[in-house]
């Protein structure tokens, strides 16, 4: 009986009976009885409510090594090369960056006002919250797919596929530059290229603002070249639109980009990846709370899932909070 | 342990097996001071947004951690419940946190001792694409391997 009433018995307490005065002892007693959550091998609410944050502190604590790794590696590269992560990180949307921290941030308030409803056993807001939290982490993900899908549009990814030209990019370029490949152009001749490459086929007229846009495998041997100008120019718009986002030049072709920055794009996907991974199991574990709420499991005396979910999803929270100002925050 | 002492069996009768307002094990959180937490948060978030816009040099990214690790503390004490919560599962979460700074600090110790040994320019295999693919990249024509 003392152990329910100290809502914080200690997880072996030298003091409390070994078996509760009014129990049968083992497995049994009238606590399990009287809280049908109560498993068996717990001897009070108290020491099971104990035993799973323990549990899950632990599991935080890992949690906090797994990425404390990262951030190490982190650290060493941006020691070595600063320059790489100052250049680099011209290529993140700062706004976005800040948005998604401010999603990350509500979400996890309501977590915790979910969490605060469990405690007073008032199903209907705990549901709520849960699906207000859900939903955060939905608008995320949602950012953060718009970030990716924006940087893998310009080639800015890991490895050597960094040094990809773009397709369909233009403008900066100072001369062609995939068409050299397959077919020899006169250097320097600027909006005369596209005349050069297909100089056996006078009639063969392209805007000259498509210059460089054109793909030497698009175009065919020389001599079969397809009048197919119409998708390579729409497709040289569009690369130009989406260039605009930054209103700068393709990475490649600017002239103060340093060498190896290619790895500030392995460490950012490999920290932000990882924990986007963790975002989508927090969405899971949602779920699972909500089917529980739904189906009434949790109130004042048991509320434990909610509790440890909440630690989770509040230590994912915690993570962004310093990914954030690492790579979005760089002068 | 010290403000966990185990109370005398007085409150019993409030503890039925009947679900109510108030937790059996665990320490409520008021819902004011959550929405205050989460608005301090989102203060802070904007502060150091705004703060990235002005130059400090070598202070912003200090700046910025500072603010950051403020943030992460506010988050534990209050989001997580740690201010209330047992003295060893505190220790558990801020010993993690110790030991990730040693880690931090052992591996960046010497990582400028090294410098003077990077040999310039890209490695063969990303010059190699570089060649190929982009010629007229302005890091061409550093000195590779």
């Amino acid at each position: 009986m003392t152990a329910i009433d100290s809502h914080a018995t200690p997880l072996a307490d030298p003091h409390a009976p070994a078996h509760p005065p009014g129990g049968a002892g083992h497995g049994d007693g009238h606590l399990h009885s009287k809280y049908p959550f109560l498993a068996h091998h717990f001897e009070s609410p108290a020491q099971q409510f104990d035993s799973g944050k323990l549990g899950m502190w632990i599991f935080l604590a890992t949690e906090v090594l797994f990425f404390g790794a990262l951030f190490a590696l982190y650290a060493v590269m941006r020691f070595r090369e600063p320059q790489v992560f100052a250049f680099a990180s011209q290529y993140l949307d700062t706004i976005m960056g800040g948005v998604n921290t401010c999603v990350l941030i509500l979400s996890s308030l309501t977590m915790a006002l979910g969490v605060h409803f469990a405690q007073r056993s008032k199903t209907g807001p705990l549901l709520v919250c849960l699906i207000l939290t859900f939903l955060g982490a939905c608008g995320f993900l949602v950012i953060k797919y718009f970030e990716y899908t924006h940087k893998f549009h310009d080639n800015l990814k890991w490895g050597p596929a960094f040094y990809m030209p773009v397709a369909g990019e233009h403008g900066a370029a100072p001369a062609p530059h995939a068409d050299t490949k397959l077919v020899e152009v006169p250097p320097a001749s600027g909006t005369a290229a596209p005349e050069a490459v297909v100089s056996n086929v006078p009639s063969y007229k392209t805007p000259p603002v498509d210059a460089s846009t054109i793909k030497a495998g698009s175009l065919g041997p020389i001599g079969i070249t397809s009048p197919s100008t119409a998708g390579e120019a729409g497709e040289g718009t569009h690369g130009a639109a989406a260039g605009h986002g930054h209103g700068d030049v393709p990475h490649l072709y600017d002239p103060d980009l340093p060498v190896d920055t290619h790895q500030f794009f392995a460490i950012y996907y490999a920290m932000t990846g990882l924990h986007g991974i963790h975002v989508v199991i927090g969405m899971g574990l949602m779920v699972w709370l909500m089917v529980g709420t739904i189906r009434n499991r949790f109130n004042s005396n048991y509320y434990t899932p909610v509790d440890l979910v909440g630690l989770y999803w509040h230590i994912v929270d915690l993570i962004w909070i310093f990914l954030f100002p690492l790579f979005y925050l760089i002068s | 342990m010290s403000n966990h002492s185990i109370a005398p069996d007085t409150s019993h009768g409030h503890h039925s097996a009947v679900p109510g307002d108030k937790p059996l094990v665990g320490h409520l959180v008021p819902i004011g001071l959550l929405v205050a937490n989460g608005t301090a948060l989102l203060l802070l978030t904007v502060v150091t947004m705004a703060l990235h816009y002005v130059d400090l040099g070598e202070l912003n990214i200090v700046v910025a951690l500072a603010v950051a690790t403020l943030k992460a503390t506010l988050v534990g004490l209050f989001f997580m419940h740690l201010r209330w919560d047992r003295p060893f599962n505190q220790l558990i979460f801020v010993g993690s946190v110790v030991f990730v700074a040693l880690l931090i600090a052992f591996v960046t110790l010497d990582t400028r001792q090294y410098q003077s040994t990077i040999r310039p320019g890209n490695p063969k295999m990303v010059q190699d694409v570089l060649d190929a693919d982009a010629p007229t990249a302005p890091i061409t024509a550093k000195k590779g391997y």
